[in-house]
Parts: structure tokens; C-alpha cells; sequence
């Protein structure tokens, strides 16, 4: 019974009583993302390893095109915003000039496997030291909600309002099984965020990708089947449910190409 | 300092790629196209990483070398790129962007004929894209145009400085025939590269990792509050009109008592100069303007002439693109006339003089 209880709110509000807090490398502004959305989760799981790894000084992200265009307003590391689909480009030539410090992309499924394929398979083949932190959620969020090159066959959005026809509109692509081919990858996991199990397991798929890029293994690519309730038009409940059923069976998670 | 000068016969791109070399690029990213095939090959076999540590990187395509420069910039490096017309059309987009970023960066284009695929001949037919924009937006670049292979060389030097200066792009706007053709070309001692420490105390703005002593940098060309936005872009707008104050550069060539003057920049300036002594030797009082930034565009200097010679005729290896920039200095106060050749082939003294005469000096009615 609560009024019973011989301890007060403000002898439980202690700082030796702290056991998890917000990471300080996540900003005061507030997320622009939907109630439900995935995107802030990553944000914070990625800044968390940050953090924890101690690199906020070491650290150069780029932001993509996308719901996650203004991440630099979120995450407190120096950031640079690209052009549509060219983070892995920029990324290139920031670790290219500045090859001790940890970099990294974030970048939707429309940004790195639509306008971007270019980029994303040549940064990967080279065997670029980054890392590569791809947020699949099926669909184009920011423009509201059109047809991405991962939307599943029959998919409903505003661009396939009648379903994705595989035969007019072609198949989704499975970039992700394309980039663990390419002999410049050394790391390639397909991770999710929408249970607390998972946000664990992202989180060390997140700090594996860091450690190998310490150590100049080359590319390391994170994806993270997220979902996107405002272009899917669901409840968050709904489309973490639908995304299990629906999305997990084209994307399996799990480690798809591992260091030996 | 040495005591000789170290000069040696160089095809112009070769000149632009130990020129950058020189004046401490750290960064080169490119992708082959004729005719500036020349600066990538040259740089991968100068080993650039053991002589000044600098990067050279193929990319898979121009978009990506633009991006790269990009990056680069953005961690306040001296990072270029060039490229031929094609290549060119396919960078805009990024130009747009590292004007939105205010990043600064040297660009080279070798321009060659098009529309399209074109031709591989020199051009001089991406005057507009170059001086008027190209990428979405308002926004300018500071534009050189080397008439030698000395000032393809010299011109990297100063574009840096302009580019950091400014915090802008540079494009040294070239052509198939100077890029191609061999000068000599007297070099420079080997400036060092900055080191992170002097990048980050001379340009506060970069990112190269946020520590406890400052906020967090960022590089970036959005800002979707209106207020702030039209703001941002006055400052552009400010910063391009300090440019047209400060950095009009330009070379009068026998125009002290010209009557007729060509204008005209790059090859066939070259064209022009010679013209010029051909004409003197039969007497005519011809002059030169060579304009060396085409943004800024000498308007000034333009319009003083206008106001003494009875004509002018603009030379262009373009259907007449400079020529709407030299009117608009005139303002109507004297005749303008353009010739040009397309297709790659470039116009003869003789060629061009004889036009001069035709079009100004035999049609001349005395009163
Ligand atoms: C060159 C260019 N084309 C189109 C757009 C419009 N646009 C902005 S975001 C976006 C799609 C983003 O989708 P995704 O990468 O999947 O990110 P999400 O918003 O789903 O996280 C598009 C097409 C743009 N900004 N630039
Ligand atoms: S539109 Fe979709 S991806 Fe974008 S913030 Fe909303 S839920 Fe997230
Ligand atoms: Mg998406």
C-alpha cells in the first residue's frame, strides 16, 4: 500500500540512488520525431555507446536526408548534415583527412538504398573505416509516407495506395544481405529497438561497430528495422505488432556477416 | 630559398596538380574524364602521401567527389576536386550545398564542348553555369580563368586563400586547350600543410570532434525557421558583394588609347592578344581586356572602357555567354558584339581581327 510506505519520493530522488539517466550527449531540444517513433531510441542508443566509450571528443557524425535531417540538433557531437543519399560520401572524406576519429552515418532506407545506392556500395567496397548505422523503416517518413525501394510487396503507402506491385514497381531490396557480399565489410547486423531485449542487443551490435573501426577493420553496417506508425498509419502498438509479422520475416534480424 | 628557379615545360592540369600540391592541399578527390584526365593520373604518381601526406582518392563518380570535398571542408581541410563539363553538370548539386554550408574548397573545370556528351574539344560554353549559379539557390562562387599554364599553376595558390578567406568555393574555370597545352611554368617552395591543432585555432567552425572548452559544431544548409533563413541568406548576399568590392581582378592589354576592344577571358584571350598585335601592326588602336575573375565580374572597369572605345568585341569559345555580362557594364554605351566558334574549335587571330573590322571599322560611316 503507497501510504504506507516508510520512504518519501524525495529520500528516493537521490543522486547515489541514480541508477539510468539520459545520456549528456543527447541535446535539451526536443525530438521532432512522432510519439512512437524509432528514430529517437537510436539516436540514443548510439550516443549512449558514444558516451560510454568516452568519444564525444573523437566523434564526427553525419546526418542524412530524412526524418532524422536535423539529428545535429539532437545528438551534442559535431555533426555534418549531407545531401540526399551522400553521407557515405561525406563520411569518406572525413575519415579520409581525419583518420583517428570515429565517424559515422545515419541514414533512412530511401537516403542509403534509394538515391544513395551509388555511395553506400562503393564506401562498403572500398572498405571505408566507418560505420554505417541504417535505420529501415520501409517507407519514405519525412515526405510523408511514399513508397521506399524496402517497401514490402502489397504494401500500402501514398505512392502504392493500392499496394506494392512487385511486377510495375519492382521487388524491395535487401541491401543489407548486397553489402555483407562485398569483401570491405567487416561487420553487418540487422538489429531492432522495439523491445527493451532488443534496444540491448543494438546496443551491442553499436558497440561492436565502434570497436572494429578503432581498430581499422573497415566498414561496419548497423541496420535497424525501425518502424514509421505516422506512414504507416498505425498506432505505435499497431506498428510494432505489424512489424513484427510483417517486416521481420523479409529483414531477419540478426548477425549476417561476422569477423572470423 | 633556393637559389635557381625551379622551372619546368608542364601541361596545364599537370601545372593545377602540383600547384595544389604546393600550396598544402590536404585532400584530392576525382573521377577521369578528358581532358583533365591528366591532374588524377599525375597526383597518383606523385605519391602525394609520402611528399606531403596528402590524400588522393578516385571516387566512383563526380557526386561523390563533390561530397567528399564536402566532408573535408567541413573539417577545415584544403580540399578540391576537379572535373570536366560533363563532370561538372553532375557536381551542382553539391556546389549548391557547400554554399548553403559556407565551405570553403578549390574546384577545377576543363570545360569542353557540349551540350550532352558534346565534345572533347575546349569550350569556354559553361560561362553561365559557372558565374550565374548551376546548383539550386542563391548563391555565388569566386570564378578564375587561367590563360596560361602559369596561372593554372598560380591559381591554386590563390584560390585556397580566397576560398578560406571568404569561406567560399573557388572554380578555376579553364578549357580543353590550357589544360591540355605545355608552358613553362615557374614553381613555388612547398607551403606545409596545416596540422588539426593550427586547423582548429584558425577556423573555429570545423568539425573535428567536440571538446569540453566549446559547443558542439555543426555543418549544415538547412534551416527551416523563415526569419533565420532569410537572414542566412542576406549574410550570403553580403559576403558575395564584399567579394565584388575586393576581388575584381582583370589585365588591360594595350588599352591605354584603344578604339576598339575585345573582351574575353581564358583561351581566347590568348586568341585575342595576338589579334591585338596584328591589328596594331596595321595600325588599328586595338585593346585587350582579359578578365581573370568572372565573379566578380569587372562591370567598373567595363563601363570606363565602354565610355572610350567606339567598339566592342567579346570572343568566347560559346553562342555568346560572357557577352551578356560585358553589356550589362556597358549599359548601352557603345556598340557589343559577340563572335565565337563552337564545336570545339577555337578561333584564329586572324579570324577574330578580321570580324573586329568587319563588324566596327569598315562599316564605320564618316560624317
Ligand atoms: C535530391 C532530393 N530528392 C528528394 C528529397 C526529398 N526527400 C526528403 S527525405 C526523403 C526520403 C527519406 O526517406 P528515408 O531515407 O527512408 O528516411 P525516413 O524519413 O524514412 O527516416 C526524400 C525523398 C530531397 N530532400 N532531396
Ligand atoms: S514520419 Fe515516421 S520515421 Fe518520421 S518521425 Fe514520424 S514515425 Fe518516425
Ligand atoms: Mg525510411
Amino acid at each position: 500500500m503507497l501510504e504506507t510506505l516508510p520512504i518519501t519520493k524525495e529520500e528516493i530522488c537521490k543522486p547515489e540512488n541514480l541508477v539510468y539517466s539520459r545520456t549528456h550527449l543527447m541535446t535539451d531540444a526536443a525530438l521532432s520525431y512522432c510519439p512512437g517513433c524509432g528514430h529517437g531510441t537510436i539516436h540514443r542508443m548510439i550516443m549512449e555507446v558514444i558516451d560510454e566509450m568516452n568519444l564525444q571528443a573523437d566523434t564526427i557524425g553525419v546526418a542524412p536526408v530524412g526524418c532524422s535531417v536535423l539529428a545535429y540538433e539532437f545528438l551534442n557531437i559535431d555533426m555534418q548534415q549531407a545531401a540526399h543519399g551522400r553521407a557515405p560520401a561525406v563520411a569518406t572524406g572525413i575519415k579520409r583527412l581525419m583518420p583517428n576519429k570515429f565517424v559515422f552515418t545515419y541514414q533512412g532506407d530511401g537516403d542509403l538504398a534509394a538515391i544513395g545506392t551509388a555511395e553506400t556500395i562503393h564506401a562498403c567496397n572500398r572498405g571505408e573505416n566507418i560505420t554505417i548505422f541504417y535505420v529501415n523503416n520501409g517507407i519514405y517518413g519525412m515526405t510523408g509516407g511514399q513508397m521506399a525501394p524496402t517497401t514490402l510487396p502489397q504494401m500500402k503507402t501514398a505512392t502504392s495506395p493500392f499496394g506494392r506491385n512487385v511486377e510495375t514497381m519492382g521487388y524491395p531490396l535487401k541491401i543489407t544481405e548486397l553489402i555483407a557480399m562485398l569483401p570491405g565489410t567487416y561487420f553487418v547486423t540487422r538489429q531492432s529497438v522495439h523491445t527493451a531485449a532488443n534496444v540491448r542487443k543494438t546496443k551491442k551490435a553499436i558497440q561492436k561497430a565502434i570497436e572494429y573501426q578503432k581498430l581499422n577493420k573497415g566498414l561496419s553496417f548497423v541496420e535497424i528495422v525501425s518502424n514509421c506508425n505516422s506512414g504507416w498509419k498505425m498506432t505505435p502498438v499497431e506498428a510494432n505488432k505489424w512489424m513484427e509479422e510483417n517486416m521481420f520475416p523479409f529483414y531477419p534480424l540478426g548477425d549476417i556477416k561476422v569477423p572470423k | 630559398m633556393s637559389a635557381t628557379k625551379d622551372i619546368r615545360l608542364m601541361k596545364g592540369n599537370e601545372a593545377f596538380a602540383e600547384g595544389i600540391i604546393r600550396a598544402g592541399c590536404d585532400g584530392y578527390f576525382g573521377y577521369p574524364i578528358t581532358p583533365q584526365s591528366e591532374v588524377l593520373e599525375y597526383l597518383s604518381i606523385q605519391k602525394t602521401k609520402e611528399r606531403t601526406g596528402m590524400v588522393v582518392l578516385q571516387a566512383e563518380s563526380e557526386i561523390a567527389s563533390i561530397h567528399m570535398v564536402y566532408g573535408g571542408a567541413g573539417c577545415g581541410k584544403r580540399v578540391v576536386t576537379s572535373s570536366s563539363s560533363p563532370g561538372i553538370s553532375l557536381m551542382q548539386e553539391g556546389f549548391s550545398y557547400l554554399a548553403g554550408a559556407e565551405l570553403p574548397c578549390l574546384l577545377m573545370n576543363v570545360v569542353r564542348g557540349g551540350p550532352g556528351l558534346g565534345t572533347i574539344q575546349p569550350s569556354q560554353s559553361d560561362y553561365f553555369q559557372a558565374v550565374k549559379g548551376g546548383g539550386h539557390g542563391d548563391y555565388k562562387m569566386i570564378v578564375l580563368a587561367p590563360a596560361s599554364v602559369q596561372e593554372m599553376y598560380d591559381f591554386t595558390k590563390l584560390g585556397f586563400d580566397l576560398a578560406f578567406k571568404y569561406r567560399t568555393q573557388v572554380m578555376i574555370l579553364s578549357d580543353g586547350a590550357i589544360g591540355q597545352m605545355m608552358e613553362k611554368v615557374e614553381l613555388d617552395e612547398q607551403i606545409p600543410r596545416l596540422t588539426d591543432e593550427e586547423i582548429i585555432k584558425k577556423y573555429p567552425w570545423v568539425t573535428t570532434g567536440k571538446t569540453s572548452d566549446r559547443e558542439r559544431n555543426y555543418i549544415t544548409s538547412l534551416d527551416l525557421n523563415p526569419a533565420r533563413h532569410e537572414i542566412l541568406n542576406r549574410k550570403f548576399q553580403a559576403k558575395f558583394k564584399k567579394i565584388e568590392q575586393n576581388e575584381v581582378r582583370f589585365e588591360r592589354i594595350d588599352c591605354d588609347d584603344a578604339e576598339y576592344l575585345f573582351v574575353a577571358y581564358g583561351s581566347s584571350a590568348r586568341v585575342c592578344e595576338k589579334a591585338v598585335q596584328l591589328g596594331r601592326a596595321k595600325g588599328i588602336k586595338i585593346g585587350l581586356l582579359r578578365l581573370i575573375t568572372l565573379f566578380p565580374f569587372p562591370y567598373d572597369e567595363v563601363a570606363r572602357l565602354a565610355k572610350q572605345v567606339e567598339g566592342i568585341l567579346t570572343i568566347e569559345m560559346s553562342a555568346g555567354q560572357m557577352i551578356e555580362d560585358v553589356r550589362l557594364g556597358v549599359n548601352g554605351a557603345v556598340q557589343v558584339e559577340h563572335f565565337g566558334r563552337l564545336g570545339g574549335i577555337m578561333p584564329a587571330p586572324e579570324e577574330v581581327l578580321n570580324v573586329m573590322e568587319e563588324k566596327f571599322i569598315k562599316t564605320k560611316v564618316y560624317a
